[in-house]
């Protein structure tokens, strides 16, 4: 502790921000790996001889590497990082349970450890986003308990008496993650790295589309809709445009989206009925994500010309217009016609990827923009030029990113279902693997510019960082807000 | 399809919980005043030393602990 905080701390209470820089440096830092390995398996579609006959590195056991990266350790740190910063400035008091909170970072970091050690080792329960074996799902969920309860607790101590709307994103993001993870994961272990699932044949799958479209719904919606509602007002200096809109998106979107899972089994061994009942959640979905979509950029009417000068605000903008775009898509992709066509192909890899890379990569790259300066003492990143050349490089990534896969993925769709007069198929399925490479060499690209401005972005933070200095931060008086 | 009689029925009771924290939120007055609510996080800056953020002003000579600590006894002083 330096001599400053050491005063600061003598006068008055400070808020504990030790595990929110820590939870920021992490997740660039594993913003970087997840991205450099999604760019690895990239090139593999493209070039498969990049496997280079080798277990450890080929593609089966990469990708699941690359998600859970990407989404765990990436997104998880940024969340985690956030909503600690954003419940204690939001409730006006420090972190409840401070050792507990240490436990959750560096337990956090262990579960991430012990994924990038055990997954190309070929450990796996198989299972998509949830591949870790059993003694790692534990942890998680050990983890996951304390991070519960320091969170949940330090909005039990809060100093205000309304809760702000994006306490409840991240509230039933913690709460829904654990219920997912201990259903999805219930397994019978069979040695110390290998279980079975407690579920099998369309049962285990019926799990599994429950746990996964929830995953996407809590994990990568819900708690970056937390951000959302707590950095676009800051970085803005605006109220949400409708604090009113807020609460009814919270409420309609958790009723709404428990029940749309099935649309990952359009045309399997689920019965019709799961199947209809899936699509028509799907497509309810629609209009409160739109209306947060809108809430959110909407924050900004009458103040439009700070778009032109502030990347920060770009990268959470541009974040919600692909939130925007990807909740229009998934609905539709849901409908099963539409999945008739989709489902299996390089849509799929699109729609996702127009979420994570635009949604959840740039909501949380905007507001570790913001985060980071203040958590060391600065005004702004070292580099604000930096941002910008960030922003622009990674969005020409996405573009590149989902337009190959869209064209890639109806090409495939339509070229599968291509029948001749006779009754026989048009085209064999290795013509169709043919006719995707020059897609998979776009798509790659994309992922190459958007890993290099997630290295600008770390460089940039190092800058900063090292230019900076840990600051204790005082709680304002409470009378103030009372 | 037995998988679905957990499912379901833990699907309604989530709802239910989500219904019953609903009306603890409405009845425990969360909603009530709410306009002036969105504005409130904009009255605290998240700058450790209190300073004018995004500016391109010259950075104060003092240091930053002295600034803290100048920040936290105005604040003290105000009501």
């Amino acid at each position: 502790m330096s001599v400053g905080q050491a005063q600061v701390a003598r006068t008055v209470a400070v808020y504990d921000d030790d595990p929110v820089r820590w939870f920021s440096l992490a997740a660039v830092l594993w913003g970087v790996v997840g991205m450099l390995v999604g760019v690895i398996i990239a090139a593999q579609l493209a070039w498969p001889e990049l496997n280079f006959g080798l277990p450890w590195i080929s593609f089966g056991r990469l990708r699941p590497l690359h998600t859970n990266a990407v989404i765990f350790a990436f997104g998880g740190c940024a969340l985690m990082a956030t909503s600690f910063h954003v419940v204690q400035r939001t409730c006006q008091t420090r972190l409840f349970a401070p050792a507990l909170a240490r436990f959750v970072f560096w337990g956090w970091q262990a579960v991430i450890v012990a994924a990038a050690v055990s997954l190309p080792l070929g450990f796996t329960q198989g299972k998509e986003y949830a591949e870790l074996e059993w003694p790692i799902d534990i942890l998680i969920t050990l983890v996951w308990v304390a991070y519960a309860v320091v969170f949940f607790g330090t909005v039990g101590q809060r100093k205000v008496r309304h809760i702000y709307v994006a306490n409840w994103f991240f509230g039933a993001f913690i709460i829904a993650v654990a219920l997912l993870h201990v259903v999805n994961s219930a397994a019978i272990p069979a040695g110390y790295m290998k279980s079975y699932s407690a579920y099998a044949g369309v049962q285990d799958a019926m799990v599994q589309w429950w746990y996964g479209h929830n995953a996407v719904g809590f994990f990568l919606t819900a708690g970056f809709l937390g951000m959302m509602y707590y950095y676009i007002p800051k970085q803005a200096e605006r109220p949400v445009y409708s604090y009113r809109l807020s609460i009814v998106h919270f409420w309609a979107l958790i009723f709404t989206y428990m029940w749309a899972g099935p649309h990952h089994l359009h045309y399997t061994a689920l019965p019709d009925w799961a199947q209809s009942i899936g699509m028509l959640f799907s497509l309810i979905l629609l209009a409160p994500s739109w209306g947060g979509m809108i809430n959110g950029v909407m924050t900004l009417s009458g103040a439009w010309h700070k778009l032109r000068d502030d990347p920060i605000l770009k990268f959470l903008i541009v974040a919600l217009s692909f939130y925007g775009m990807s909740t229009f898509e998934g609905p539709m992709m849901a409908i099963k016609t539409v999945n008739g066509l989709s489902h299996y192909t390089d849509w799929t890899i699109g729609h996702v990827h127009s979420g994570a890379l635009g949604w959840v990569g740039f909501v949380s790259m905007g507001s570790l923009y913001y985060l980071i300066p203040r958590m060391f003492g600065q005004t702004k990143m070292y580099s604000v030029r930096a941002i910008e050349m960030h922003f622009w490089i990674a969005t020409i990534g996405i573009v590149l990113y989902i337009a190959a896969m869209w064209i890639s993925g109806v090409m495939q769709g339509l070229m599968w279902r291509a029948v001749n007069p006779d009754g026989t198929l048009v085209y064999s399925f290795v013509e169709g693997v043919k006719a995707t490479f020059p897609f998979y060499v776009v798509r790659l690209l994309g992922g190459v510019l958007y890993l290099t401005g997630m290295l600008i972005m770390a460089w940039n933070v190092v800058k900063t960082v090292s230019s900076g200095r840990a600051v204790a931060a005082p709680i304002p008086a409470i009378a103030a807000h009372a | 399809m037995d998988v679905l009689y957990l499912l379901v029925p833990m699907s309604v009771v989530a709802m239910l919980g989500i219904l019953a924290v609903f009306a603890w939120a409405l009845h425990g007055g969360q909603f009530e005043e709410i306009d002036a609510i969105g504005a409130q996080i904009l009255e605290s800056s998240d700058a450790p030393s209190g300073a004018a953020l995004d500016t391109d002003q010259p950075a104060p000579t003092r240091t930053r602990e002295e600034s803290a600590v100048v920040d936290i006894n105005s604040r003290r002083s105000s009501p």
